[in-house]
């Protein structure tokens, strides 16, 4: 950024110096001292001069003298030169002569007096620059009061050239100067105009803001309309030199720019200045109306985007067919953004965005260029979102009546209370363990009346021991103890819901052996067990026929790890070929059951190791197109395929479904996740949606994401119809590498958000202070006893310096007086010195 | 285990050759004090053979006899506030360490400075109930080394007692303390008292006038004692008080035995006079009243002329400040190791020779095989740390206890391995409740070993820093990927003798400043690699240990509570995070859905929760807690007209936008974390 004001800097001091031919006189920086006869002789017929006369130093011209030496070389850039003339004492001519016209200074050009100022009018160099110039640009710049006069000069103009008005509260002003000095350069090029009355800026409607200076740049060259008054765009930075010129010449540049080659090649005005550009992608037989819409845009966004208007016909891009818009921004290295737009205002709307974004960039930069304290700021706040939200929450009492608090003393027994004891091991400390709580007490609360199941929790920062017993190596850690079993971990997601029904099926102990084809088909329906026949979940039923015992083993030890998760039931009688039959399988099977549907699948068990059962299961109870949530989520990811995602606002359509689920079922089954997504549930879908497209695209999308290959990004063509076919072939189409990515996925690591404090580094810089403290006590004390007779006063000159210490720490406001802030640091040094002293 | 058991058959086998008559225990420990006691709780617990010795019928012989009067000075603080067992172990500093929860000194007396009659008593049961071997009335009078090449060290040490018993052992502990009162030899000290035999009835010294030799806390408990009935006291030293409170050393003068600093400074006409005692010379005179006077006079003495003869110093300088004669004088000098029985094995400590030289591993520096363990290892920290005192020794015994597990067992030093999400927490937890660390602050630390990837750690617990370059051998566990040490520290130039520790704002209170804490608190050294014996022998006198290459303070806390999640855990997370070059934040699981489907990686937290579907879905109110600091997205109030949102909500819309123009901070600045208000 820096780079480029400079850039901007040295291209317009090159066109100040091309502008006017700067003769050179003696000494750049210095006023010329000269007697009147040498000044009024040595004048030139086209040269400025600001001269002041003096007979001796009055020493109340004094802070005016210093103000025109400061401005000497602000003025010689105009080409006007300072001189200082020394009237003789018997001088009694017009500018030595009179005691008041001393108090002046005159501009001249040649030998005419332009304009003399009062001393009290050129207070600064702001104010001497400004004023000078205006005198100067009588013509170029013109000054108004009412409207009458402003309406006439634009009316004047139209059709003819363009105006730049400007309002400064005041002449004089750092405003007033900067847009003094645009016209010095821009004077011939438009038509300047000048006010100080806030009405006029009222009357032109634009900001009520009097208070600051505004610039409106007038568009009457290409006005037609006598009656309608001129286009305006105002300039929306401070009046700067810089932002002034910038402002202009984006209002100079063509309104649309006709492209004819590569994008990537393409650099406009815009561009150089920092700006994004937006590409109408055109064609020949659209080209009239997209050359509308890019002048609509194009006035739009004047002032903050540079349009260019692309024809597709001529220049061959490797892009989607429909793309419509291309974003180029000025940043090096930053590919072209190619997008499918539809409405004007996204377009707006991202490049606003954009510009936000980087104007709170800019800002931040030249905070941290300001001063580093404000980096430190940012070090100091909060951005761990679980810290901050418990944080925020740390003054509400939970409801935690509902749960039992253990000790060491009372854990024991209470163990042997209830047929299923929960306990939540945490850290009262810790952020995680306090979002848990707060979810268990919302688990407590679902389960409230459920008989034979005692929640309770243990703060190991109390109760260390009975933690470390239990094996409890991190927090937060949820264990269910029932009488005589070893106790389960809880290892699912740290949420009420899942959290309840995995206290709620950890109730059964599985597999639960079934005895009969009648309670092996109760179970099935869901009757069995009893305890959670209202309680819908997935269950799993083992077959195995009496011989089979090694399988069975491994399918027990299964069903106790799946505990709590899902349901297992084993049944293995005589008569279990009739069951097997029943389901068309033969033993050693599984009947599965999921919750989400009323049927019955089964599947042949070859599986031999436990693991791989659990394995087995996990997988089978998986949807075959599931609505993805941020809950199940993790179930699919662990698949390690690529996704088919059908984002949609709300339910799936019928039609939709059914072909999404006909392509779910079809062949390619294996090779890919194929699910949909309801924003309405998932709200924080929207926030994929944008980091895949910048703008949330018409809904329903389907989108291909390569997960954990690349990650590039896909959506399918919207103007497809959603069918089975239509998609495979799409889907060859990405295969082939025929499609081009919207988006790829960032595979930036996660590093550290901010720096730490570099505390070796300042121990170093402390250093010789720091490790050499008793020598340097050593030598005050010798310097103490040097200046012992002048000890008194040397404490009376010291008190103040400490009472204005304290001043100023009080000064710094409530709250902050009371931190051990630098300067009282560096007080503290102080009197640990005299502390060894007295 | 199989080597010990294969060394006992080979040493069997000699006995029953009758090579020698003597009885073999893998390690013999010296003393059944406090830290013989604790040792021997360790080897019991580990199942190791082992035997102590101890001279006197009962455990803990030094207390029955001293203090003198009888009142200990380590605190025994009954309440904190806190049920944190470990926490209470950092205020209480008598007891040993044992997982029997009725062995507490807290149960032996309500006293905050106990009677000395509570921990002899505590200690004999300490050995009864935990049922340790130990063989009283057994004086070990003889040390020697007896060259075998199968043995652990290459030698064995041989012990022979009173009754010419002998004992073999393959590791010798020696936890004798320090216990032979130092004496100064100067004229007329055959006048001088002993500390150890001295009366301690008041009534003995009423109207008397009192000289005591010596500065620390025995000269002082001794003048405590007698403060009340003397015409007054001087007590004499070569250097000058050390306040334990300036010190932070308990070995100095402590607040409760220090009266008469009080009479002394309110001319109550007791003092403290500063000399070296090796000049003095007392004599006493016909009314055996006695006098100072100075060894150089009495050089050029008329050996004839009796005390007439004998130069005084006030006859010189007729205002010398102790003319007064005295009736007493006291030797309170303090003790040192008993060096006698070791046959030159083990040096004293340079000139000093108050304590057995020994590395910073408590091993002899001069016999491999021999540690040093209580008040006689003090060496190794002596005016730094509490080392020489049960509720510092308890800790490095312990540790001890460990290398030799490692070194003799196979038995690595105990660790545990978290995932790297729980690094910020287990530092945090072991800093707020540790015994260990805090007490011997700048001796042990915690050192987490980093293993590939930085994915996992390895947590060891109160490793001796002074043996950091050694670590791999004398634990067992691999450094591969870089270290953190978290140790405990004053800051370096705070307390000391001459120090004011009053001064204004001397407690820092911004995490920023956190270098310049000057009250115990963490430290954390980061190494990207192991340092070197070399760098470990070079490290700057000031510092515990070699320059890191990173570092950071948590700052002191006035509560010595350091779980504020801003000033302490936001700045060691960011410590943390840089060291590793990683994100260690915490996430909800929605924020982790967003990573997952729009990032190729995924932070930490969400790595190791989420995706393996432990994601932290959080309470609906903490997440809307989190929007309203910034810090979350919420999607759904960009689609408001929908219907699925209740009115509720219209408020938390509002906050929204408004925190987009102006972000909250946290208040953080405003808490007050100094000790002033």
């Amino acid at each position: 950024m820096a780079a480029l004001e400079d850039r901007w800097v040295s291209s317009f001091s090159f066109l100040l110096f091309c502008a006017v031919s700067i003769p050179i006189l003696g000494s750049a920086s210095l006023v010329q001292e000269l007697s009147p006869h040498e000044y009024f002789s040595g004048l030139q017929a086209n040269k400025a001069s600001l001269a002041y006369f003096s007979r001796t130093v009055s020493p109340g011209a004094q802070p005016f003298l210093e103000q025109i030496e400061n401005s000497v070389e602000a003025l010689h850039d105009y080409g006007i030169s300072v001189v200082k003339v020394k009237c003789p004492k018997e001088d009694v001519s017009r500018y030595c002569g009179k005691e008041n016209a001393l108090r002046k200074a005159y501009l001249f050009r040649g030998n005419v007096l332009i304009r003399e100022f009062p001393t009290d009018a050129l207070f600064d160099v702001n104010s001497i620059v400004a004023n000078v110039l205006f005198a100067l640009l009588f013509h170029e710049v013109k000054y108004v009061e009412t409207l009458t006069d402003l309406q006439n000069i634009e009316n004047a103009l139209k059709g003819k050239s363009n105006m730049v008005f400007a309002y400064v509260p005041a002449t004089g002003t750092a405003e007033h100067r900067a847009v003094m000095e645009v016209a010095f350069v821009y004077g011939t090029v438009h038509q300047f105009v000048l006010t100080t009355e806030a009405t006029l800026l009222k009357d032109a409607g634009n900001d009520p803001d009097v208070s600051s200076a505004q610039l409106l740049f007038c568009h009457c060259q290409q006005a037609t309309d006598l009656a309608q008054p001129c286009r305006r765009t105002p300039l929306e930075h401070d009046l700067t030199v810089l932002n002034i010129h910038r402002h202009l010449k984006l209002m100079g540049a063509p309104l649309v720019t006709e492209v004819a080659e590569d994008p990537e090649k393409v650099s406009t005005v815009h561009l150089q200045l920092g700006l994004p550009l937006v590409f109408i992608l055109s064609q020949k037989e659209t080209y009239e109306a997209d050359r509308r819409t890019a002048e609509f845009l194009a006035w739009k966004l004047l002032g903050k985007a540079g349009v260019a208007i692309l024809s597709r016909d001529v220049v061959d891009l490797n892009i989607l067919r429909r793309s419509n818009i291309a974003l180029k921004t000025p940043d090096e290295g930053v590919p072209i953004k190619y997008l499918v737009l539809e409405d004007t205002e996204e377009v707006i709307t991202l490049v606003e965005d954009k510009s936000k974004v980087k104007q709170i960039q800019e800002n931040e930069d030249e905070d941290e260029e300001d001063e580093d304290e404000k980096e430190n700021d940012d070090q100091d706040v909060q951005d761990d979102q679980v810290v901050e939200a418990v944080s925020r929450d740390k003054k509400r009492e939970l409801p935690l009546d509902q749960i039992l608090t253990l000790t060491e003393e009372t854990f024991h027994s209470a163990m042997l209370e209830a047929a299923q004891t929960v306990v939540l091991f945490y850290a009262s400390w810790e952020a995680v363990s306090l979002v848990v709580l707060q979810s268990y007490t919302e688990v407590a609360d679902h389960l409230k009346g459920t008989q034979g199941i005692l929640l309770s929790r243990v703060n190991c920062w109390d109760w260390p021991g009975v933690c470390t017993m239990e094996n409890v190596t991190q927090f937060p850690t949820i264990k269910i103890y029932k009488k005589g079993e070893q106790p389960i971990t809880y290892n699912g997601m740290l949420g009420t819901e899942e959290l309840t029904s995995f206290i709620m099926l950890s109730q059964v102990s599985c597999p639960l052996k079934l005895a009969t084809i009648d309670e092996a088909e109760r179970y099935l329906s869901g009757e069995l067990p009893s305890e959670l026949s209202s309680y819908q979940h997935s269950l799993v039923l083992g077959v195995f026929s009496t011989a089979t015992s090694k399988v069975r083993e491994a399918f027990t030890e299964a069903g106790s790890i799946l505990s709590g998760h899902v349901t297992t039931g084993i049944y293995f009688e005589d008569d279990v070929l009739a069951l097997s039959h029943k389901y068309a399988v033969s033993p050693p099977a599984l009947l599965l059951a999921r919750s989400s549907s009323q049927s019955i699948e089964g599947i042949s068990l070859s599986k031999q190791s436990a693991q791989d059962i659990v394995q087995m299961i996990r997988y089978e109870l998986l949807d075959v197109f599931p609505e993805i949530t941020v809950q199940n989520l993790p179930h699919y990811l662990q698949l390690r395929k690529p996704f088919l995602i059908f984002f949609s606002d709300g339910d799936i359509g019928q039609i939709e479904s059914k072909e999404m689920l006909k392509l779910a079922k079809g062949r390619s089954q294996q090779a890919f996740v194929s699910c949909w997504l309801n924003l309405k549930n998932t709200p924080v879908g929207r926030g994929v949606l944008k980091a895949y497209f910048a703008t949330i695209p018409s809904l329903p999308a389907l989108v291909w994401v390569n997960l954990h290959a690349g990650g590039q990004v896909f959506k399918f063509p919207s103007e497809q119809s959603i069918t089975e076919m239509n998609i495979l072939s799409w889907l060859e189409k990405l295969k082939a590498g025929l499609e081009i990515p919207s988006s790829t996925l960032s595979e930036e690591d996660w590093k550290p958000p901010l720096p730490a404090y570099n505390f070796l580094q300042m121990m170093e810089a402390a250093g010789p202070e720091f490790t050499l403290h008793t020598s340097s006590h050593q030598e005050d004390r010798r310097e103490q006893q040097q200046l012992e007779g002048s000890e008194e006063k040397a404490t009376v000159r010291e008190e103040p310096i400490e009472e204005a210490r304290v001043k100023a720490e009080k000064a710094q406001g409530p709250g902050r007086d009371l931190r051990g802030t630098a300067p009282r640091l560096a007080g503290r040094e102080k009197q640990a010195r005299r502390h060894s002293e007295l | 285990m199989a080597r010990g058991l294969f060394l006992r058959l080979v040493l069997s086998a000699l006995c029953a050759a009758g090579a020698a008559a003597f009885l073999y225990h893998d390690y013999c420990v010296l003393g059944a004090g406090p830290a013989g006691l604790q040792a021997a709780y360790f080897l019991q617990r580990a199942g190791r053979d082992y035997v102590v010795f101890e001279r006197s019928h009962a455990p803990g012989s030094f207390f029955a006899i001293y203090p003198r009067h009888r009142k200990l000075i380590s605190i025994n603080k009954r309440h904190t506030g806190k049920s944190n067992s470990e926490f209470n172990l950092r205020h209480d500093w008598n007891s040993l360490l044992s997982h029997e929860p009725r062995l507490l000194f807290r149960r032996y007396s309500r006293q905050f400075f106990p009677h000395a009659d509570a921990m002899v008593r505590y200690l004999e049961d300490f050995a009864a109930m935990l049922g340790l071997r130990i063989r009283y009335d057994t004086a070990i009078v003889h040390v020697t080394l007896e060259k075998d090449p199968r043995a652990w060290n290459g030698h064995y040490f041989v012990l022979s007692d009173q009754n010419r018993q002998s004992y073999k052992c393959s590791c010798l502990l020696v936890a004798t303390g320090t216990w032979v009162p130092n004496v100064v030899n100067f004229p007329g000290s055959e006048y001088v008292e002993g500390y150890e035999t001295v009366s301690t009835n008041p009534e003995d010294f009423a109207g008397q006038t009192v000289l005591i030799l010596g500065r620390g806390n025995s000269a002082f408990e001794t003048a405590e004692n007698i403060l009340g009935v003397t015409n007054f006291i001087h007590m004499v030293s070569r250097s000058r008080v050390r306040l334990s409170w300036a010190t932070h050393y308990v070995g100095d003068l402590r607040a409760i035995n220090n009266g008469l600093l009080d009479t002394y400074q309110l001319k109550s006409l007791d003092g403290l006079l500063e000399g070296d005692l090796e000049d003095l010379a007392i004599v006493k005179d016909k009314k055996g009243k006695l006098h100072i006077t100075l060894r150089f006079y009495l050089e050029n003495r008329n050996t004839s002329a009796g005390i007439d003869g004998i130069t005084l110093p006030q006859d010189e300088l007729d205002n010398f400040a102790t003319r007064a004669p005295y009736d007493r004088v006291i030797r309170c000098l303090g003790w040192k190791f008993d060096f006698s029985i070791y046959n030159r094995m083990m040096p004293g400590r340079g000139n000093k020779s108050k304590y057995p030289q020994i590395k910073p591993s408590y091993e002899s520096r001069g016999t491999r095989g021999l540690f040093v363990l209580g008040t006689a290892s003090h060496s190794v920290d002596f005016r730094k740390s509490a080392g020489g005192f049960i509720h510092g020794f308890r800790y490095t015994t312990r540790a001890v206890h460990r290398l030799l597990e490692n070194r003799h067992h196979g038995v690595p030093w105990p660790s545990a391995v978290y995932p790297i999400t729980q690094l910020t927490n287990s530092i945090i937890k072991r800093v707020n409740e540790a015994s260990g660390l805090y007490q011997m602050f700048s001796v042990l630390a915690d050192i987490i070993l980093l293993r590939e990837n930085a994915t996992a750690f390895e947590y060891l617990e109160e490793y001796p820093v002074g043996i950091l370059a050694e670590l791999e051998t004398q634990t067992g566990r691999k450094a591969p990927a870089g270290l953190f040490v978290v140790i405990m520290e004053y800051g370096r130039n705070f307390s000391g003798d001459d120090k004011d520790v009053f001064y204004y704002n001397r407690a820092v209170g911004e995490a920023q400043h956190a270098w310049q804490s000057n009250f115990l608190h963490p430290v954390i050294y980061y190494y990207k690699r192991l340092p070197t014996e070399r760098e470990m022998r070079l490290h700057p006198p000031d510092w515990p240990l070699p320059r890191p290459d990173a570092i950071h303070h948590i700052v002191e806390d006035f509560l010595t509570d350091w779980t504020a999640p801003n000033a302490h855990i936001l700045p060691l997370r960011r410590f943390l995070e840089n060291c590793l070059s990683t994100d260690l934040r915490n996430f909800f699981a929605e924020s982790c859905f967003l990573f997952a489907l729009t990032r190729q990686k995924l932070p930490p937290f969400c790595q190791q929760g989420y995706a393996r579907m432990q994601g932290l879905t959080g309470s609906e109110r903490l997440r809307r807690h989190a929007v309203e600091a910034g810090l979350l997205e919420d999607y759904a109030v960009t689609d408001f007209s929908g219907d699925k949102l209740p009115d509720s909500r219209q408020g938390s819309h509002d906050q929204l936008l408004r925190d987009h123009v102006i972000p909250l901070r946290p208040l953080h600045h405003l808490v007050n974390a100094k000790d002033e208000f």
